[in-house]
């Protein structure tokens, strides 16, 4: 297929997206929506630790510190002067931050080099380590994130968080910003910095022979991990309009490492897929969580039951399909037209 | 004979893990245009006398130059960008990546596309042809052209062989080091890969050092041996000398052996 054609067919894909979100808009009720807003800043958040982890193999589990970093940068900088006077109130606001104010964009933005720099911070020490243990680390980083946000009053309002973040973040905000990663990350992955990246993560002493600067790249890879982790925590604190440190928990990593895992580490398509997939279903399944009916069996409701679901799903993805739903393929307009002509002459 | 130019030396190199002295008191030239062998028994310290030339050991005394330059403490990729590529013992390709890919990520360090480049049509597309380009004319050069699409890891022995050392070759080395590079091949797969070695050293100027078991390789190859048994080195010379050279006899085959003969 030549290239015109398939710009041709992206243009034409990308346009009955936005049609489909025009339409959603005016005929879906909010909680459809908001299911919507959610997928595309979930789809950003795999996206940026696919990068990371799927392309570039650093175990990183720091998802949610780089999200709170992002969260919280954006947020101070688009609440009202007025609003951070009144939910300040433990300790009030530090100088700066009290009358600092940016448009949406430059927010989400800051929010995102926020979260780049303190990649680039914590990479330098933590990167020489390897597999687990960096793990580990990040896991540690991401604690150590919430714990500092829980503790300063003056700047994260402690505890009580924030609230009142205007809701600037809709439909068109975040998938421009999910187009933006995904073309971005594309771009990355598709370039030859990509094949050096995936050559550190098959064979990191190959990679060294071969004359790469292992170190630099993993750094730059982590950063840029960090930058969209950081823009998709900034959405997220817009769409849901109050953010607390308790929400930066593990389990808001965990359910960005279970998108990446079950759509395929090193797979841009599926992370995708399981992007929407795993959002719709995480929102679906709370029928669960309510008190069901079987006949004469009455099962209360027992809340955190989706999340066992979940990871049960996990396991039964580690133990049978390690490699994901696509594993490390992708989709392509290519591999779709053959798959068209297949089908074709099945049929014929 | 034209007195030829020392391309790679090592002074004194010692390498010790702990109480294992790996190398010891190893000092060689190696003469620019020159295809050498490096040969010993099994872990008569072969593959850790790569090891220190490539970087990825710092020898614990002693110094390797190249081309004058002291290459002792410099990492794996910085001897690289020096002029130094190699193989490996077991062949380690990017085994996830299609066959270009991999001469890709070998031209890397000479033609580096930078992350910022990549987004950006204009730049970025132009650098990534030239390498697209520069990495196809070299699997041509190895006959791989052909299977450029095809994924590494499902290429046969000998094909991955040559593409681990089309590999090297993107990363413009002066000097190339190759590990067991005949390992696994039958007798005619053999014979080409000679051939190949010769082809390569005049057509991109090289120095190449082999480690070798095969005897017919080393001796029909090599202008130069050194031979290796327990970290030091017992001999060097012409194949003809070193065929006949007791110690070397000795340490492949045993005293009992000299003592018959």
């Amino acid at each position: 297929m030549s290239a015109e054609r398939k710009k041709l067919l992206s243009v034409a894909a990308l346009s009955l997206m936005a049609l489909f979100l025009w339409w959603a808009q005016g005929h879906l009720d909010g909680y459809k929506i908001q299911i919507l807003n959610l997928v595309a800043i979930n789809i950003i958040l795999a996206l940026s630790l696919n990068l990371i982890y799927g392309f570039t193999g650093l175990f990183s589990l720091g998802h949610a510190g780089f999200m709170a970093v992002g969260a919280y940068v954006s947020s101070l900088l688009i609440l009202p002067a007025a609003q951070k006077e009144t939910i300040f109130l433990l300790e009030p606001l530090v100088w700066p931050l009290s009358v600092l104010q940016a448009p949406f964009f430059v927010a989400v933005l800051a929010g995102g080099v926020a979260a780049a720099l303190f990649g680039l911070l914590i990479s330098l020490p933590v990167l020489r380590l390897g597999g687990d243990y960096l793990g580990i680390a990040t896991l540690g980083f991401a604690e150590i994130v919430r714990v500092v946000a829980n503790n300063l009053p003056g700047i994260t309002n402690g505890a009580l968080g924030l609230k009142g973040i205007p809701h600037y973040a809709n439909i068109w905000w975040n998938y421009g910003w999910c187009l933006f990663t995904l073309y971005f990350i594309v771009r990355i992955v598709n370039s030859n910095f990509g094949n050096v990246l995936k050559a550190i993560r098959d064979d990191e002493t190959a990679a060294r022979a071969m004359g790469i600067d292992v170190l630099r790249c993993k750094v730059i890879s982590f950063a840029l991990g960090a930058f969209f982790a950081g823009v998709g925590g900034a959405l997220l604190a817009s769409l849901l309009t109050t953010i607390d440190p308790k929400m930066f928990l593990f389990l808001l990593t965990f359910n960005v490492l279970m998108i990446v895992v079950a759509g395929g580490l090193g797979s841009i398509s599926g992370t995708v897929i399981a992007g929407v997939v795993i959002t719709v279903l995480l929102e679906w399944l709370r029928f669960v969580e309510n008190p069901i009916d079987f006949g004469p069996i009455h099962i209360p409701g027992i809340p955190g039951m989706r999340m066992v679901i979940f990871s049960l799903a996990l396991l039964f993805i580690i133990l049978f399909r390690r490699e994901g739903i696509m594993g490390m393929r992708e989709i392509t307009w290519d591999g779709l037209a053959c798959a068209c002509r297949r089908g074709g002459k099945d049929r014929g | 004979m034209v007195e030829r130019e020392t391309v790679l030396e090592t002074r004194n190199v010692t390498m010790r893990f702990g109480g294992l002295t790996a190398l010891h008191d190893f000092s060689i030239r190696v003469l620019r245009g020159s295809i050498v062998g490096l040969i010993g028994p099994n872990g008569a310290g072969k593959t850790t006398c790569f090891n220190v030339m490539t970087g990825f050991y710092a020898p614990t005394e002693g110094k390797v130059l190249f081309e004058g330059r002291d290459l002792t403490g410099k990492g794996p990729h910085q001897v690289c960008r020096e002029g130094i590529a190699r193989t490996f013992q077991n062949i380690r390709l990017f085994s996830n990546e299609t066959v270009l890919q991999n001469v890709m990520i070998g031209c890397h360090v000479r033609t580096p596309l930078r992350w910022w480049e990549a987004p950006f049509p204009c730049s970025g597309t132009r650098k990534e042809r030239e390498i697209r380009e520069k990495a196809m004319t070299l699997l041509e050069e190895v006959e791989l052209a052909r299977l450029a699409d095809e994924c590494a890891a499902s290429l046969p022995y000998g094909a991955q062989r040559r593409l681990e050392i089309a590999r090297a070759l993107a990363t413009e080395p002066r000097f190339l080091l190759l590990d067991e590079p005949a390992a696994g091949m039958n007798p005619q797969e053999t014979q080409k890969l000679m051939a190949f070695i010769r082809h390569i050293r005049d057509r991109f100027n090289l120095t190449v050092m082999l480690i070798e078991h095969d005897m017919r390789v080393v001796m029909g190859v090599c202008e130069h041996i050194w031979v290796l048994d327990y970290g030091v080195l017992i001999a060097e010379g012409a194949p003809r000398e070193i065929q006949a050279d007791p110690r070397v006899i000795e340490a492949y085959l045993g005293e009992e052996y000299i003592a018959d003969a």
